[in-house]
């Protein structure tokens, strides 16, 4: 007696093991870049435009964020177990939420991805490499935006918008400077050092975003375009399904 | 060798000199009589003067909670587990057995990186990722291989727990959905597995398909060396 067959996957979708069908698009970048804002403002034009868009920032995934502010709030992490926990909250993350839609075919948009911990983790002194190594699972993104900033801008920014600045964020546990601010700047600094790093290796486009919010908003939509040409919209996917 | 060595990247903030004390490893499966021997081994060595310290897979305080809540769901992939496991085990690395080598302590591990590759790479992780992974785990000074036959560990956990354990049985790999069938491959699997890392990483195999008695008459003469270098053996 026959099997019965497995219904093949719908048009515009990724079998396992090829290529993904999906867009991913990176935004990275200090904090006050203004990288979240145009993230945003380009989900936005996408949809406007028909496209299956799905946007995720990386700050908490369900799974282990209570451990994570526990851990945080006790200050009972080291550089390696800080690393290897938010390289779990990413690989989870990016199962449930990132996979996913990209095999399905949508413009997957991420308010940080990998390169947020290889900067953050490298500053902390964890062996870039073995860093690097530990998100061997994670696709290449077809386009990573870096906005670049001036550590004060990004500072100014942080401040003016009147958010606490945590421990581990000023990165207080490598104990740079015994002021949280002074901290918080010169671990930044550390930081812009390990994203200026990553710009030929990983082929960043770089944003100066230091310009106003409409030029920048342009330069991102001119990288966008070429890599949506023939890719279907929703509506397309809805007919051919019919 | 000097204990501080480690398979692949340095911890950040890592002593420079060589530990002064040992680090002993024990693998085996579950019913591999490993814990047994955990217990005999320390109680010998405390006998002999030295300072034990114990530990084992899963009792991090930073992590064991949450662990134990993610298998209970088990909805996570092979990948993210792979890697909680990482920081749960980082985390008894750095707070437990580098400061008790550090003191002298000979630490006992009952189980150690080696069953956490195994896992991930049965369930598919890549050998090479898992190796990087757990690259700043340091090279132990001895690590001894229960080895028990797959037919001899399914009638131990049989005689022990009257059940299979999910986990043990590797459900999740959806190898069969007959738990006994499961079980009996999924262990295959894993013995292979430490097979082909029994060379790599030069584990000291012991046939656990014996009593209590004649597997730890033959691990003791293994430990004794690193105790008394040069062959001298107190009676």
């Amino acid at each position: 007696m026959a099997a019965e067959a497995v219904p093949a996957l719908p048009e515009g979708t990724t079998p396992s093991g090829s290529r993904l069908a999906g867009r991913l698009l990176v935004f990275e970048g200090l904090d006050g870049s203004g990288k979240s804002t145009q993230a945003r403002l380009l989900v936005k034009w996408l949809q406007a435009r028909g496209y299956r868009v799905f946007f995720t920032e990386w700050n908490s995934s369900e799974l282990i964020s209570d451990t994570i502010r526990r851990g945080k709030k006790k200050n009972l992490l080291t550089p390696t177990t800080f690393s290897l926990l938010h390289a779990t909250d990413f690989a989870d993350r990016l199962e449930r939420h990132v996979i996913p839609p990209l095999r399905a075919g949508y413009v997957v948009i991420c308010d940080r991805y990998a390169y947020t911990a290889f900067v953050r983790d490298a500053a902390r002194g964890c062996d870039p490499d073995w860093v690097r190594s530990l998100y061997g699972f994670a696709p290449k993104p077809d386009k990573v935006f870096y906005f670049r900033v001036p550590v004060a801008t990004s500072l100014a920014r942080k401040l003016a918008s009147r958010q606490k600045i945590s421990y581990y964020e000023a990165g207080m546990d490598l104990g740079l400077a015994d002021d949280l601010i002074e901290c918080y700047e010169k671990f930044q600094s550390r930081l812009k050092r390990e994203y200026e790093r990553l710009v030929p290796t990983d082929g960043f486009v770089v944003i100066d975003a230091d310009k106003p919010v409409e030029t920048v908003l342009n330069q991102v939509r001119r990288e966008v375009r070429p890599l949506l040409t023939g890719f279907p919209k929703a509506e397309a996917l809805v007919h051919a399904d019919e | 060798m000097p204990t501080n060595r480690t398979y692949g990247t340095k911890l950040p903030g890592m002593p420079r000199d060589p530990f002064p004390g040992k680090l002993i490893v024990l693998e085996g499966a579950d019913g591999s009589g490993r814990t047994t021997e955990v217990d005999l081994l320390r109680e010998w060595l405390e006998v002999e003067g030295h300072p034990v310290v114990d530990t084992g897979l899963r009792r991090s305080s930073l992590l064991s909670e949450q662990i134990e809540e993610a298998k209970k769901g088990n909805t996570l992939s092979a990948t993210t587990l792979a890697l909680l496991y990482a920081a749960d085990f980082a985390d008894q690395l750095e707070n437990k057995i580098i400061p008790s080598l550090s003191a002298g302590s000979t630490v006992l591990a009952d189980r150690y990186v080696y069953t956490l590759m195994a896992r991930a790479i049965v369930r598919g992780a890549s050998r090479s990722w898992a190796e990087k992974l757990y690259g700043f785990a340091l090279v132990p000074d001895l690590t001894i291989f229960l080895d028990a036959k797959t037919d001899i560990l399914l009638h131990r956990a049989i005689a022990k727990y009257g059940s299979l354990d999910y986990w043990e049985s590797g459900m999740d790999l959806c190898l069969s959905r007959d738990r006994f069938e499961s079980f009996y491959r999924y262990q295959s699997l894993l013995r292979a597995e430490f097979g082909v890392m029994e060379n790599r990483y030069g584990f000291h195999r012991v046939d656990a398909n014996r009593t209590p008695t004649g597997v730890h008459r033959e691990t003791r003469d293994l430990v004794a060396p690193l105790f008394h270098p040069e062959g001298r053996r107190r009676r």
